[in-house]
């Protein structure tokens, strides 16, 4: 496949390669949507999660032919596609609402919670690595590593009842649950423009990035450590550069690659499974969305979000991809990877 | 300097005038959500209970379910199949408009329309006719003593209002677009839907104009959906909820420590109870083959014996139950009193089984849900274990509430032993009956709830006899006799009521019912 490609000029290639992956998203999400519906006839019966314990035999008869779940699998699946294609995920059986406007409601709040995970896990991340990294030794660098140990070991769900007890009913500081006031700004609700909005990210946030905060500082120490050694960065020394251009300029750029990879793959998961930190805080985002409708067997909802979840991932892959080629030179799309 | 003191003063006048009439807000959390306004679209008690303090029924109930007036003012029989309601005149819908005859009428009709799933409520073959303004006559084809009961939640609909708002029929499960009763509410109660986010949030606001006095100083009521147990304890004990439902078991003795919050507790009104399979000639999930033991009634006594209810009550449930030994609530049955539990006696269990030739016992698979009633699993297991005593091997196979009651539940019945959660809708007896104990075939027409199939002939001729007699002392009399029969013969195993716990700030006074609706007009807050 890469041999086609070795076109001179970088932008084509760069064109026809994300076009290449774009095509192999189409056939991860059919696949993903052929895995899923053959699951479906095992979640449960929907039609009594939707009726009143009087409902008749005829009526639930009824319901079944109206929503078609007598029909073969194959029929099921056909219908599926032709309205998926066209963004149309049907009505949720549990709510009533169409599932495209549930999804475009809730993301916004997933989308903003999970970025401010991914900022607090970058943002604290990155820097106690490259501490630990540089001052191995350090009492600092002992505390940072034990903290990040405890992030490690202890279960989302754990972490984030723990911060509600810690700050919300003992000192007070935050509220327990829910996303604050929040102000719509064209169809996007956002808790980023008020003071409650934003308090009522900390937690949540902290709770669903506290484990890539940790991920990222033991692989960006890990890395550093061994970018240090090479005999690049000896020849950088033995130049007489400073060592922050050392350190920063070169030996944390170069660690960068293995990092983003994982920030981007950790980034998909955080937006997938946001959902135990939503149902913990009641976080209105799609992650409750979808346990809730695991819990009811409501079909529709599961089968739009798990199409959602794996575009979205193929869609980060692509974008991590394409942003390997800017930061390493030594990568190029139509050759091998490093030669380190 | 001057323009402050005018601010100052401008803003002391507005706060001692606002001060006047209730402004109080409760912040009320419940595991559920409420997401379709149209309390014709879902049957489901949470759902109408909410929207009972924004709509209201011809009747209603008091706080320990009596029956009083609500939108009809009196009713009577002229004859066992003619009923006349007469209405409360002067009542207006939150949009303006009167209430009338008209709108009764064109409820009945949207409630049996197509997409309501509460067409039980009022018979299909029922005339409903408008004599006057505030008059409506009800015309049966057979006698139905208990025909209102079920009405405090079948709410009135404003016909000119649905009407223009293109809400005719019920939202209904397949349709493409929303009603928009979905999603607005127009009733005449004494609270106004303000806001509406589904399954988020709800915003309910006084309505000054209402015709009933009002015992609260609610001016305003947030209700969210709080799902995760811990979360709603934690927002209780915070401060950031004043009332929340339910209190998980194990954290009930937590909050009543606590100085800002405290629980109240009640008997609910769900029994809970053990099914036995004596409907198929042999069990699909035991080692006897051949022969099915629970189609003799000394096998179904033995296991109802062995089961150690006090033990489930203290150690599992923590107290909050009311064993029974029925499966109505004492509350809703005034014979109740008559009745008592076969006594826990695991020797006469074990003499039982030997009589009916198992004195070696058999195994038993039994199913169970685990996230529908109060510590569900966990009951199980111990009922198996107490089994266990009397040589009986019980498998718990525990599963969430979407797949069990498709297995065990219409039409499958596919299971041999299970557990089952019940209130009737009715509040009274003739619902359970006819539910949960009439014969039924094997696709559930008939008891459709009636999990185990157990079918007794002489019960189900008092069952019918029960839904036309319109003499209450007759009409208990014949319940009697009918539980009677079956805890002789030990159709089903009831164990207990479970218990409501309510978490309430201490600031607030409550008024708890045992079907759990909750009716912000009651609520006083410090």
């Amino acid at each position: 496949m890469a041999a086609a490609d070795a076109a001179p000029n970088r932008q084509d290639t760069m064109l026809a390669f994300a076009i290449r992956r774009l095509f192999e998203a189409l056939m991860v999400m059919l696949a993903v949507a052929l895995i899923a519906f053959a699951l479906f006839r095992y979640v449960g019966d929907p039609v009594n999660q939707m009726v009143g314990q009087d409902a008749t035999l005829e009526d639930r008869a009824e319901l079944r032919r109206h929503l078609g779940l007598d029909d073969p699998v194959i029929v099921q699946f056909g219908r599926f596609i032709t309205h998926a294609v066209r963004f149309d995920f049907g009505i949720s059986y549990q709510l009533k609402q169409p599932v495209t406007g549930m999804i475009a409601e809730r993301f916004p709040a997933t989308f903003e919670l999970a970025l401010a995970a991914a900022l607090f896990a970058v943002a604290l991340g990155i820097p106690m690595g490259v501490y630990t990294g540089i001052y191995r030794d350090n009492w600092l660098s002992k505390v940072f590593l034990t903290v990040s140990l405890i992030g490690i070991s202890l279960p989302t769900f754990l972490i984030g009842i723990l911060l509600i007890y810690l700050f919300a009913v003992k000192l007070g500081w935050f509220s327990s649950f829910g996303r604050g006031e929040v102000i719509t700004v064209g169809f996007w609700r956002t808790g980023l423009l008020t003071a409650s909005g934003l308090k009522a990210l900390v937690l949540p946030a902290i709770t669903l990035g506290l484990f890539q905060m940790t991920l990222i500082t033991r692989l960006v120490r890990a890395e550093m450590l061994e970018v240090l050694r090479t005999d690049y960065i000896k020849f950088a020394r033995a130049r007489g550069l400073s060592d922050r251009a050392i350190n920063f300029g070169h030996a944390l750029r170069n660690t960068l690659v293995p990092v983003i990879t994982i920030i981007g793959l950790q980034l998909g998961l955080i937006i997938a499974f946001a959902i135990i930190t939503e149902s913990v805080f009641q976080w209105p985002g799609m992650g409750l969305m979808f346990i809730q409708a695991v819990q009811n067997a409501d079909i529709p909802v599961m089968a739009a979000y798990l199409l959602l979840v794996a575009f979205l991932f193929v869609l980060i892959n692509l974008i991590v991809d394409l942003i390997y080629v800017r930061i390493d030179p030594r990568i190029r799309i139509y050759g091998k990877g490093s030669q380190r | 300097m001057i323009p402050r003191l005018l601010v100052i003063a401008f803003a002391l006048a507005s706060a001692i005038g606002a001060s006047d009439g209730p402004t109080k807000t409760l912040r009320f959390a419940f595991q559920g959500g409420l997401n379709s306004l149209d309390p014709y679209a879902l049957n489901e008690t949470f759902t109408q209970g909410i929207l009972a303090n924004v709509m209201e029924g011809l009747i209603k109930r008091d706080q320990d379910l009596k029956i009083v007036p609500g939108l009809a003012e009196r009713w009577e029989t002229l004859d066992p199949t003619h009923w006349r309601f007469h209405l409360r005149k002067g009542v207006r819908f939150h949009d303006g408009s009167p209430f009338t005859a008209d709108d009764v009428v064109f409820s009945a009709e949207r409630a049996r329309g197509s997409g309501s799933q509460i067409k039980a409520r009022i018979p299909a073959d029922a005339k409903v006719v408008k004599v006057d303004d505030h008059t409506v006559d009800f015309i049966l084809t057979t006698p139905n003593p208990i025909l209102h009961y079920e009405w405090e939640t079948w709410l009135i609909f404003s016909k000119s209002w649905t009407e223009a708002n293109g809400a005719v029929n019920a939202q209904h499960a397949p349709a493409t677009s929303l009603s928009p009763a979905a999603l607005k509410a127009n009733g005449t109660g004494p609270f106004t839907i303000t806001s509406h986010e589904p399954g988020v949030r709800t915003v309910f606001k006084r309505n000054p104009n209402w015709w009933g006095t009002a015992q609260h100083n609610v001016g305003e009521v947030v209700f969210q959906t709080v799902a995760s147990d811990s979360t709603r304890v934690a927002a209780l004990l915070s401060g950031d909820l004043d009332l929340m439902d339910p209190v998980p078991v194990q954290d009930i003795e937590r909050i009543k420590q606590s100085p800002i919050a405290d629980v109240m507790v009640k008997p609910e009104l769900r029994t809970i109870f053990l099914n036995m399979d004596s409907f198929r000639d042999e069990l699909l999930y035991s080692s006897v083959k051949g022969k099915n033991p629970f189609k003799d009634a000394r096998v179904r006594k033995a296991f109802y014996q062995a089961i150690d209810i006090e033990t489930i009550k203290t150690k599992i449930m923590r107290g909050q139950s009311a064993p029974a030994a029925l499966l109505i609530a004492p509350l809703l049955f005034s014979h109740a009193s008559q009745f008592h539990r076969w006594p826990y006696d695991p020797a006469a269990s074990k003499r039982l089984m030997a009589e009916a030739g198992y004195a070696q016992g058999f195994e038993l698979g039994m199913d169970c849900p685990n996230d529908r009633y109060v510590s569900d699993e966990e009951i199980c297991q111990a009922v198996a274990a107490m089994l266990g005593r009397i040589g009986v091997k019980l498998t718990v196979n525990a599963l969430p509430k979407a797949k069990y009651f498709e297995k065990a539940g219409p039409k499958k019945y596919d299971s041999s032993f299970n557990l089952l959660g019940w209130t009737p809708s009715s509040l009274e007896s003739y619902g359970v009956l006819t539910n949960l104990l009439r014969c039924r075939d094997k696709d559930g027409k008939g008891g459709t709830f009636n999990f185990g199939g157990y079918c007794n002939p002489q019960v189900d001729a008092l069952i019918d006899r029960i839904l036309v007699e319109a003499d209450t002392a007759k009409r208990d009399d014949l319940i009697t006799e009918a539980f009677r029969l079956v805890h002789a013969d030990v159709g089903v195993i009831p164990l207990h009521q479970q218990s409501l716990a309510w978490g309430v700030s201490r600031k607030i006074n409550a008024v708890q019912r045992a079907d759990n609706q909750i009716r912000f007009e009651t609520i006083w807050m410090q």
